[in-house]
């Protein structure tokens, strides 16, 4: 099924969007639809150019609306697709976001989050759509959603993106912010047959036997694709196991929404990336994610010097959240710091896992990202 | 003789998915027709029913998706060409057909028409226009004509309905046909025409809806309007979109406009070739 896609080879020094076009080609990404959007547009532009290179097709739409669903399409057509964009983008492709989560299709959302509400600050950085990539869409479901903290994890998490997935059957968020995507780093890409990379499972039954929405013990469905003889029908509408509309079945919805749901919750250990960074005998610890996780490290690096036991929790996947670990750390910590570029987003989550335990917002808006000083001082604060 | 049999035994059977029958489609709605010439126009062309793919947004038309027997879709609201362009340009070798309503692609999907036939992009759209919103109850749809009765125009229209053969036309699609529900064979022969071409097309197809537009607007029973249909289409090949416009006493039909122009596939394909050949070309210095 793999192909030679032409993937950058060796170490090169890029800005967090290009990283983030290049890991979705080695990812064998050959589909982008998308709709320029800064800070993002730099990836749509590195697709536009090196998708016709791989026999690949870059299609940029009339908006953020026809881009996700011809994303879909894409993917139901058997390809590996993405589409890239920012907070307005990412609002009106909202609906169709949940037509992916009810048909099952993988693919790949980028938002590279810049300040809003609204038109907001297009150059600024931010985590302000945390919660809207957890809940953006109507109706009730999971998602999985990843946060790099580097170029080169957004090379490296583009790529475990699209096999998260490919494995999952779901659109999966990449939530990158605008200083991740326009800053440059050195990127160390390894040899194509180092990196692992998921397809969707095929159906392994004749096309008369194909059950297109019946799942694995993994709760995830052999997926057929167009065209391969399978004739199968996929809707947004609620359905059974053979794609029929089940509309006023109660039965059909708790069925259908919960294995949805529970393909998630039931594998998040899975699914799950974290950095536990000195946390062994920590008192006090950052939870942080993305770009402010960089100062977080610094910050704990400074108070331990002092003699403060700090420790990082670094969420790599913030959705599905690692409730039951955070809870844990919480039992044994004396507060929790949480720095989020929002007016506190994930802390809500981090307050529901800590029960007890004191947990210490720090937000900030705007230009920059929290500098290792506003959180050492925060750190100090809070274990006085 | 029992439903199964029925179908089973009907010559269509192997293009519908008999466990979704019953369809919803009320008595003497004109979806039924459409879907039969769609059907017929699949058979007299032999296709490979495996490389089809039929698309649909949301109202009643927007089941069709469900009934027919092939690799389908229904989408969100509006959106049935957006997710048709990601299908056909990502599988090139599919045949992808889009059936839906007038609101579905004219009001809420109107941006994604007009896109795709500018691009040329190879789908073939079909509307029923039954110049409503069915599905929800009879509201007003962008064809609702001039001083019709719909339940948000309560004292009658007062907005300027589309004439979509117009639109599509002036958009760029590469072959534009209109046909009421009465002209079965003609619109089975436009819908074959439109397979058979590389390119964006269109076909209008305007249909009863005798539960809710056409009770709402005293134009009697569905086959009265089928009589209607009679006495006011007329059928001109070539006459000018512009002026095809829909009145109380005319409706014309026939083909507006039947064109070649390299597909948006095709200049991909083009393209794709030209830079992979200069980058062996680069390779090899
Ligand atoms: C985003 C969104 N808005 C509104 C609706 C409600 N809705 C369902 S069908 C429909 C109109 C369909 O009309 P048309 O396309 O003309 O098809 P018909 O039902 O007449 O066949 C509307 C407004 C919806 N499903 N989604
Ligand atoms: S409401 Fe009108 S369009 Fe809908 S199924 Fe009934 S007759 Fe057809």
């Amino acid at each position: 099924m793999q192909k030679n896609r032409a993937v950058l080879q060796g170490t090169h020094f890029l800005s967090g969007d290009l990283a983030c076009a290049e890991g979705a080609l080695a990812a064998g990404c050959e589909f982008f639809g998308g709709y320029p959007i800064t800070p993002a547009t730099e990836i749509a532009e590195r697709m536009a150019k090196r998708l016709p290179e791989i026999g690949g097709v870059y299609l940029q739409m009339e908006d953020e609306i026809a881009s996700i669903a011809a994303v879909i399409g894409a993917s139901f057509a058997g390809k590996k697709a993405m589409t890239a964009t920012s907070g307005p983008g990412f609002s009106l492709m909202q609906e169709n976001i949940g037509l992916a989560v009810m048909t099952e299709a993988p693919l790949v959302i980028v938002n590279i989050m810049r300040g809003g509400p609204s038109t907001g600050q297009p150059t600024m950085p931010s985590q302000q759509d945390v919660m809207q990539a957890r809940w953006g869409s109507h109706g009730d479901y999971e998602i999985i959603a990843l946060a790099p903290s580097s170029v080169q994890e957004m090379f490296d998490l583009t790529i475990e993106s699209f096999n998260l997935a490919e494995t999952y059957r779901v659109p999966v968020m990449l939530l990158a912010d605008a200083t991740i995507g326009h800053m440059w780093e050195r990127v160390k890409i390894p040899p194509q047959e180092e990196i692992p990379l998921s397809w969707r499972k095929k159906p392994e039954v004749a096309p008369a036997k194909y059950k297109p929405f019946k799942p694995d013990e993994n709760l995830v469905p052999p997926m057929a694709c167009f065209g391969e003889g399978y004739r199968f029908h996929a809707t947004g509408l609620t359905h059974n196991e053979e794609g029929a509309p089940a509309t006023v079945s109660s039965e059909a919805q708790d069925r259908l929404v919960r294995r949805l749901c529970n393909k998630i919750r039931r594998n998040t250990k899975e699914i799950m990336k974290i950095e536990e960074i000195m946390l062994d005998d920590a008192e006090i610890v950052v939870l942080a994610y993305g770009i402010t996780s960089r100062a977080a490290l610094s910050a704990v690096r400074m108070v331990r010097k002092e003699g403060i036991k700090a420790g990082l929790l670094r969420l790599v996947t913030i959705w599905p959240f690692p409730t039951e670990l955070v809870t844990q750390i919480a039992k044994k910590s004396r507060a929790i710091v949480v720095p989020e570029m929002n007016c506190g987003q994930l802390v809500r989550e981090v307050e529901r896992a800590a029960k007890t335990t004191p947990v210490l917002l720090l937000s900030k808006l705007g230009e920059e990202p929290h500098r290792p000083s506003e959180i050492s001082s925060a750190l100090r604060k809070a274990i006085k | 003789m029992k439903k199964s049999n029925i179908l089973q035994n009907h010559p269509f059977a192997k293009y519908l998915r008999q466990d979704r029958m019953p369809h919803i489609w009320c008595a003497g709605c004109g979806n039924g027709i459409l879907i039969n010439s769609f059907i017929n126009a699949l058979d007299e062309l032999s296709i490979d029913l495996d490389k089809v793919v039929v698309v649909s947004g949301i109202g009643c038309i927007g089941r069709a998706a469900g009934y027919i027997n092939v690799d389908s879709f229904h989408t969100t609201h509006g959106r049935a060409i957006a997710f048709a362009t990601g299908v056909k340009l990502a599988n090139p070798e599919l045949k992808v057909v889009v059936i839906s309503g007038d609101g579905d692609l004219f009001a809420i999907g109107g941006n994604h028409f007009i896109h795709a036939a500018r691009r040329n992009v190879d789908i073939k759209v079909i509307c029923a226009n039954n110049f409503t919103y069915g599905m929800t109850g009879g509201q007003y749809s962008p064809t609702t004509p001039l001083e019709s009765w719909t339940t948000t125009t309560p004292y009658g229209s007062i907005e300027h309905p589309f004439n979509l053969v117009h639109l599509a036309a002036a958009s760029g699609a590469i072959y534009v046909a209109r046909w009421t529900t009465l002209q079965v064979r003609r619109l089975k022969n436009s819908i074959k025409k439109s397979l058979q071409k590389e390119g964006f097309s269109f076909i209008e197809v305007i249909s009863p809806c005798p539960t809710i537009y056409d009770r709402y607007n005293k134009l009697g029973t569905a086959t009265d309007v089928m009589r209607l249909f009679k006495q006011i289409s007329q059928v001109q090949h070539g006459y000018d979109p512009s002026k095809a416009v829909i009145t109380k006493n005319q409706i014309m039909v026939g083909e507006f406009m039947d064109i070649e122009k390299p597909s948006y596939g095709r200049l991909l394909r083009e393209m794709t070739i030209r830079v992979q050949e200069k980058l062996k070309g680069e390779e090899s210095k």
